[in-house]
């Protein structure tokens, strides 16, 4: 057995990366096949994809178009406005199916962003340990420390509304929760005597931390991101109510219900409750199908 | 001991046909295939048997503990005349309480660690129905029965400021405190040392005498089970292939499988020059397969058609001694064919390896912990130098410094072929490194669960040899060969192979860039024997091949003297004791090695006398002054040992020992065969 030991055997004919590939594959689809049969996976999908078709589709599936008045206003929901009209005289439905594209724009690139932040500073963390490791603990507990108001009151009055602040904003916030949870199944990992392995054969810490370490801590990563764009959705509606998004004629979520929930006490309840559902009803699908991926997961 | 009284009076036990099957996947696959036995008051039991075959089931099973997928699909469990299979809710919960007690492998898992010793041990009285004040009292009476000096000071104690074998007695008397009629021991001694092995089993045997329970012992360790049982039985894919008076059956064995387990053991003293291992060859079935006629049948050397036809009869071969076997007059053949051959030795006496004056302090809350204190050991190529010790004596740091994961204080120096090598792995040119690699004790955690074999291998070969593409394939194909891998291995992941494969997989992927020296850390303490036996053989044969040297680091002392050539004994941080292996079995011992071999119990009977080291392992961090053995030591001469360091006495060539007895007061051979 010595390094330089002459073409011997006859190459085996199989190239070698072909199989862990099938293999790979296969654990994929078994995953998929586990997911397809929870009701939970089932629902929040039938409500992600309906509102999905809104935000793609746009003026095309919907019945008006958002910012279109002339309406008579604040009509109750009737056969011919199914969420009645604003006080505007603009149709409700036409409105929340339109805000869906803000939300799903921003809430999954914010979530993915604060999921590849906190993953890398995690891994610094968990893995290198020692200063680095201080250094970066102590900020993101400075950054936990923030109230979410406030910090987006100063951001968005300093630097607008604009969906590429807001993305920003939301993954900043969220990034030192997925620090968190990414460094200790780091530590965990790190104990393994696979990395003592590849350390004793010379691996650097990128090749360690990326290669070895990162595909047995893809689970925890892929139940954070779904978490992660659950809580988005909330978190941008909540910002935009308190703070304000952009021009208040914006079909928005949160600028709907903050423009038009003192109306409820008149009674005309329906500009502020649809878009309310409309956020319920999104962030709910969303942690049904993170509940599922996580059991899933987890088996 | 209770053989006489047996017959006469109603079994505290009675395991009778017991089947039990496991849900897996909507299908019940059976486990027990009809377990029968009985256990009398006052009566040890033992049963043996590797992981899978059933062991653990049957004594779960009798106490109904069952997992939820497990299920009772016939027969019964009789305690005491009562049927335990029948029991509704309520009489369960009694049973539990009062007729029946388990203890388990880990104490510390056992206890619950945010509650002091007292209230937990006075619990299990007043579920009983005492008062307060009586409870109190009889904790205190049933700690002081397990040998617990101070009972008042260790009920204030909390489990973590115990030490192991402290904790186990506590566990002991909990279980005791109902006066059960069936004690369920579940592996007991298996984390513990050998020293505090030594201690929990004298106790168990002692108190045997002053109770009635029926004991149902449970150990991988069949040393365990010789000096603690009066009868055995040997479980083979759930059921009891053969049953008899312990010493009888471990001497003289009467199924095949009973005789491949025991031959698989490193026994009488035998070392990998003589012979190598036996081992069974194919695996244990799958849970759930149909057997049939005879369990055994698919790797029995004496199968014959009438195996694979007709149910194998129960055989009487002597007074209250079966073997369910059709050839069982057979039975004497399976070691007269047994003809292996031992490997050569492969040392040269060139060094390849040296450590000299090495220390290891560890700073911990501004206290200096020394691990490692004036190290000096030399390993010769080929050669295998065995390190023992109890928990805590310093054999991992001094594998991990050799290694370069620590690096050493300033002022020792490391050399790889006479050349100095720097402390920490990330600082040693690549050769260097290749010439060092290890092997762990879990495989699980040795290797990438997410990579498959090949890449696991690969990358190894590739990083150590510098070899790229397609020669780096063909080397992981030879590799995988020489370790008896086959090609469809490859391309597995981790968990889908049985441990010994596993640890193969960890072997061959420490023997990737031609190591010089191979750190084996324990490599068969996970393993059942018979794959035990199957690693062996390999790590001899590839050190027979390649010339690399072993540190080889193991608590089972049989596994050492067979495979070691020259062993070093290890106390708090130093080296007490090295020599050949022959000369450290034989003696003149060091008064520690001799107590550690004293402890240990083996398939072949007990030691003559058995030393028993008084308290525990002292902390490292304030070593006891002058000999730092002295505060357990038999042998301790006041005025001597307590104020001068013992200097090391070279008793004959390399056989060097730390001691101030004069070589003629060293004890020679403790009798361990």
């Amino acid at each position: 057995m010595s390094a330089t030991t002459p073409l011997t055997t006859a190459a085996s004919a199989m190239p070698p990366s072909a199989q862990p590939r099938t293999e790979r594959s296969m654990a994929r689809r078994e995953r998929w096949r586990l997911l397809r049969r929870r009701p939970g996976f089932i629902a929040g999908s039938v409500v992600l994809l309906f509102w999905v078709v809104c935000a793609v589709g746009g003026e095309r599936v919907s019945p008006h178009g958002p910012l279109q008045t002339g309406f008579p206003s604040s009509q109750a929901p009737s056969g011919s406005h199914l969420f009645g009209t604003d006080q505007l005289g603009r149709d409700v439905l036409s409105r929340v199916m339109a805000g869906a594209r803000d939300v799903l724009l921003v809430s999954p690139f914010a979530a993915l962003l604060s999921v590849i932040i906190g993953t890398l500073l995690g891994l610094i963390g968990g893995y290198i340990r020692g200063i680095a490791d201080e250094v970066v603990s102590r900020v993101m507990e400075a950054v936990l420390a923030i109230p979410v108001i406030l910090m987006g009151l100063l951001v968005f009055s300093t630097f607008g509304t604009s969906k590429t602040v807001k993305i920003l904003t939301i993954a900043f916030l969220f990034t030192p929760i997925v620090f968190r949870t990414v460094r200790s199944v780091t530590l965990a990992e790190a104990e393994l005597d696979y990395v003592t392995s590849a350390r004793l054969r010379g691996e650097g810490p990128l090749y360690i931390m990326t290669r070895e370490i990162v595909p047995n801590i893809t689970g925890p990563i892929v139940v954070e991101l779904t978490v992660r764009v659950g809580y988005a959705i909330f978190t941008l509606a909540t910002l935009v109510f308190v703070v304000g998004g952009g021009r208040p004629e914006e079909p928005e979520w949160g600028n709907m219900v903050s423009q038009t929930y003192g109306l409820i006490q008149g009674g005309t309840w329906w500009p502020a409750i649809f878009p309310a559902l409309a956020i319920a009803s999104l962030v709910i699908a969303v942690n049904l199908i993170a509940d599922s991926v996580e059991s899933v997961y987890a088996s | 001991m209770s053989e006489t009284l047996a017959p006469t009076r109603t079994a505290a036990l009675k395991v009778d046909d017991l089947r039990v099957a496991y849900l897996v996947r909507g299908i019940a696959r059976e486990v027990l295939r009809g377990v029968s036995f009985e256990v009398a008051p006052g009566e040890a039991y033992g049963l043996v048997g590797e992981s899978g075959c059933g062991k653990s089931t049957t004594a779960y099973a009798a106490l109904r503990y069952l997992p939820s997928n497990g299920r009772i699909t016939g027969g019964h469990v009789l305690v005491a005349g009562a049927d335990v299979t029948g029991m509704d809710d309520a009489a369960l919960r009694r049973y539990r309480a009062r007729d029946a007690s388990m203890v388990y492998q880990d104490p510390g898992a056992a206890l619950n660690p945010v509650l002091r010793i007292g209230p937990q041990v006075i619990e299990c009285f007043t579920l009983l129905g005492q008062s307060k004040d009586e409870a109190k009292q009889h904790a205190i009476e049933g700690l002081r029965r397990v040998r617990i000096a101070d009972p008042v000071r260790v009920m204030q104690r909390y489990p973590h400021q115990l030490s192991g074998g402290m904790q186990q007695r506590v566990v002991i008397a909990m279980a005791l405190a109902s006066d059960p009629t069936l004690l369920v021991l579940d592996e007991p001694t298996t984390g513990l040392d050998a020293t505090v092995e030594a201690e929990v089993l004298d106790l168990v045997r002692a108190l045997r005498s002053d109770t009635d329970a029926a004991i149902l012992l449970i150990a991988h360790n069949l040393g365990v089970i010789r000096t603690m049982c009066d009868r055995v039985g040997v479980m083979y894919a759930g059921k009891v292939v053969e049953e008899g008076p312990a010493q009888q059956v471990f001497d003289d064995p009467q199924h095949p499988y009973t005789v491949g387990l025991l031959s698989c053991l490193p026994r009488h003293g035998i070392q990998k020059g003589e012979r190598l291992l036996t081992t069974i060859p194919g695996t244990l079935p799958q849970i759930g397969t149909p057997l049939p006629t005879c369990v055994f049948v698919d790797r029995c050397p004496l199968v014959t058609e009438i195996c694979r036809a007709e149910v194998a009869p129960v055989v009487e071969v002597g007074p209250r001694r079966w073997t369910r076997c059709h050839h069982a007059d057979r039975i004497g053949e399976i070691l007269a064919a047994d003809d292996t051959q031992g490997v050569e030795a492969a040392t040269s006496h060139r060094v390849v390896f040296e450590m000299r004056d090495v220390s290891k302090t560890f700073r911990q809350h501004r206290h200096d912990i020394p691990a490692l204190v004036g190290v000096d050991i030399g390993l010769e190529e080929g050669e295998t130098l065995g390190l023992v010790g109890e928990s805590g004596s310093g054999k991992s740091t001094l594998a991990k410094a050799m290694l370069g994961i620590h690096a050493p204080d300033e002022g020792g120096e490391l050399q790889i072929d006479g050349k100095v090598v720097e402390g920490k792995t990330g600082d040693r040119t690549s050769d260097e490194r290749r010439a060092v690699q290890m092997v762990f004790q879990n495989p699980d955690s040795a290797l990438n669960r997410n990579w498959t074999v090949r890449r696991i291998l690969k990358r190894a070969v590739v990083k150590l040899t510098g070899v790229k593409g397609r020669a780096a394939d063909e080397r992981v194909e030879k590799l995988a060969e020489s370790l008896r891998l086959s090609p469809r291995h490859l391309d597995l992941k981790p968990r889908q192979l049985s441990g010994g494969l596993k640890q193969r997989v960890a072997i061959a992927r420490a023997f990737a860039g031609d190591p010089r020296i191979v750190v084996c850390d324990e490599p068969t303490s996970a393993l059942d024997v018979s794959v035990q036996a199957a690693i062996l053989n390999v790590l001899a044969e590839l050190q027979a091949g390649e010339k690399t040297s072993y540190l080889f680091i193991s608590h089972d002392l049989g596994v050492v003297r067979y495979l070691a050539d020259r062993i070093a004994v290890m106390y708090l941080g130093r080296i007490m004791e090295i020599g050949r292996t022959d000369e450290i079995f034989d003696g003149p011992h060091h008064p520690y090695t001799e107590a550690l071999l004293s402890a240990v119990p083996t398939v072949d009977g007990e030691p003559a006398t058995r030393i028993s080291l008084a308290g525990e392992i002292p902390s490292p961090a304030n070593p006891p002054s002058g000999c730092v053995f002295h505060t357990r030591c038999h042998r301790f001469m006041a005025g001597t040992c307590d104020v001068i360091e013992p200097p090391v006495v070279e008793l004959s060539i390399g056989h060097r020992i730390r001691c101030h007895l004069p070589v003629d007061q060293l004890a020679r051979s403790a009798g361990v065969d």
